[in-house]
């Protein structure tokens, strides 16, 4: 097929692919790529489900074009677990039920990494202000904020 | 659709210039992809600016500061000198969406983007900021609020980019400040903003003033009165009650679901004060 032909570096992995101009960095992930963790929600960047980080900063993947991945290091949720262990984040949100349909929750995850890299000790106001750009509309987000808070305890003492 | 990444200005405004049917510049992309989404626009060209040398760098001179077009908003609440200088500018920045929109979204694209709405926009008119706009005949400076021309208008003709935003340095005994008003506490569209930069003489009565509101006319007002009711004071109850009533005044908001026409102006008029009285004590602290 003809398309735009992309080099970039996802999970640390270096991958290539071909693309529409209009395709979203979400639709190659997930159509292309077989990368279904990131989810779309609302596609114009107001839930957050879509979240992946780009050269180090958190963005929502379905407001970032497919042919703009061109040079970049992309980190999505599938590169979150180090083999079959678990990060602290995904553990905990584990153990403090923080999630019911799981929609939101590799976006949750891919946003609280984020926080945690700037902020190791965030209060629960700079958690909720962190995770603002992520909708659940199933917890309450009352786990989710303490799920982060155990895992940033945790990550601290590592 | 073309997707386009040009390495050089010249390259771009070429490409914009010389495009048949509707050519957008990609930036941050945080409205324009929610735009092509919603279908409201078309592109048959996208040039997007982010792989030319210079439009991703905050550049620090003598002079002042120079934002490139391609800046992350969160870049600039990481650029501790930016902060200093221009405090009020980066909260209005950093006010923007939320983290992922942050990582994106660009002040030349809140600009350019021309919703009366717009948070960093009032900040930058307070703050005297310019635009700096490249062309095929070479390069223009104008002031920020001669951007938009309405909601969703601006004034640079076909082929031309806004390449950077460039603010001086604060005069002396001199600060910034912008407060916003939304029905939530953060993620949301300005019902009402307010810049404010004020500079004190050394007695600490303000000695010049730019007040400026969004979200409540079609474009950015900067308001004259407004800089005319506080300067000579030390922000008595006297001045910051002139200051409210003729922001209020100034406004000529539409009635929607987020704010009634009577509840901008009033609101205008409380936020002039409380930025008036932020960007004071800014100043007086330096």
């Amino acid at each position: 097929m003809s398309g735009i032909a992309v080099s970039t570096t996802i999970n640390g992995d270096e991958v290539e692919f071909l693309c529409q101009a209009e395709e979203t960095l979400l639709d190659v992930l997930r159509d292309r790529l077989e990368l279904t963790g990131a989810k779309e929600g609302c596609g114009t960047g107001d839930c957050g489900a879509c979240s992946v980080i780009v050269d180090g900063r958190l963005v929502c993947s379905c407001l970032v074009l497919g042919a703009e991945a061109e040079g970049r290091r992309i980190e999505t949720i599938e590169g979150m677990a180090t083999g079959d262990t678990l990060h602290p984040l995904q553990a905990k949100f584990l153990e403090h039920a923080a999630l019911q349909c799981g929609i939101c929750t590799p976006g949750f995850l891919m946003a609280a990494k984020d926080l945690l890299s700037r902020i190791r000790d965030p209060t629960e106001e700079e958690i909720r202000f962190g995770l603002a750009g992520n909708l659940c509309r199933c917890t309450g987000y009352d786990k989710i904020v303490r799920a982060v808070q155990d895992a940033a305890s945790v990550m601290r003492r590592a | 659709m073309d997707y386009v990444r040009p390495s050089s200005l010249k390259e771009a405004i070429g490409l914009l210039k010389g495009a048949r049917g509707n050519a957008f510049v990609l930036a941050g992309g945080s409205d324009l992809l929610v735009r092509m989404k919603g279908g409201f626009v078309e592109p048959d060209l996208v040039v997007d600016i982010k792989a030319i040398k210079g439009l991703n760098e905050i550049a620090l001179s003598a002079s002042g500061t120079s934002v490139g077009a391609a800046v992350p908003c969160a870049a600039l609440g990481e650029t501790a000198a930016l902060k200093q200088a221009w405090p009020g500018v980066v909260e209005a920045a950093s006010l923007i969406g939320s983290r992922q929109i942050q990582g994106r979204c660009t002040i030349a694209g809140n600009l350019c983007n021309a919703s009366p709405a717009a948070d960093s926009v009032p900040a930058l008119v307070a703050a005297g900021a310019r635009a700096v706009i490249a062309g095929s005949e070479g390069t223009r400076t104008v002031a920020v609020e001669d951007i938009p021309t309405g909601p969703g208008r601006t004034s640079l003709a076909k082929g031309e980019i806004i390449e950077a935003i460039v603010l001086g340095n604060p005069l002396p005994r001199s600060a910034d400040a912008y407060l916003r008003f939304i029905p939530r506490t953060e993620m949301d569209i300005a019902v009402v903003g307010v810049g404010v930069n004020l500079t004190l003489d050394s007695e600490g009565r303000v000695s010049s003033a730019r007040v400026a509101l969004g979200a409540v006319a079609p474009t950015v007002l900067l308001v004259h009165e407004a800089a005319k009711a506080i300067i000579g004071t030390k922000l008595d109850a006297g001045a910051l009650e002139a200051l409210a009533s003729v922001c209020s005044a100034a406004c000529r908001p539409i009635d929607d679901k987020r704010g009634t026409i009577e509840f901008r102006k009033k609101v205008a008029g409380v936020l002039a004060q409380r930025a008036a009285r932020t960007a004071y004590e800014r100043a007086r602290a330096r």
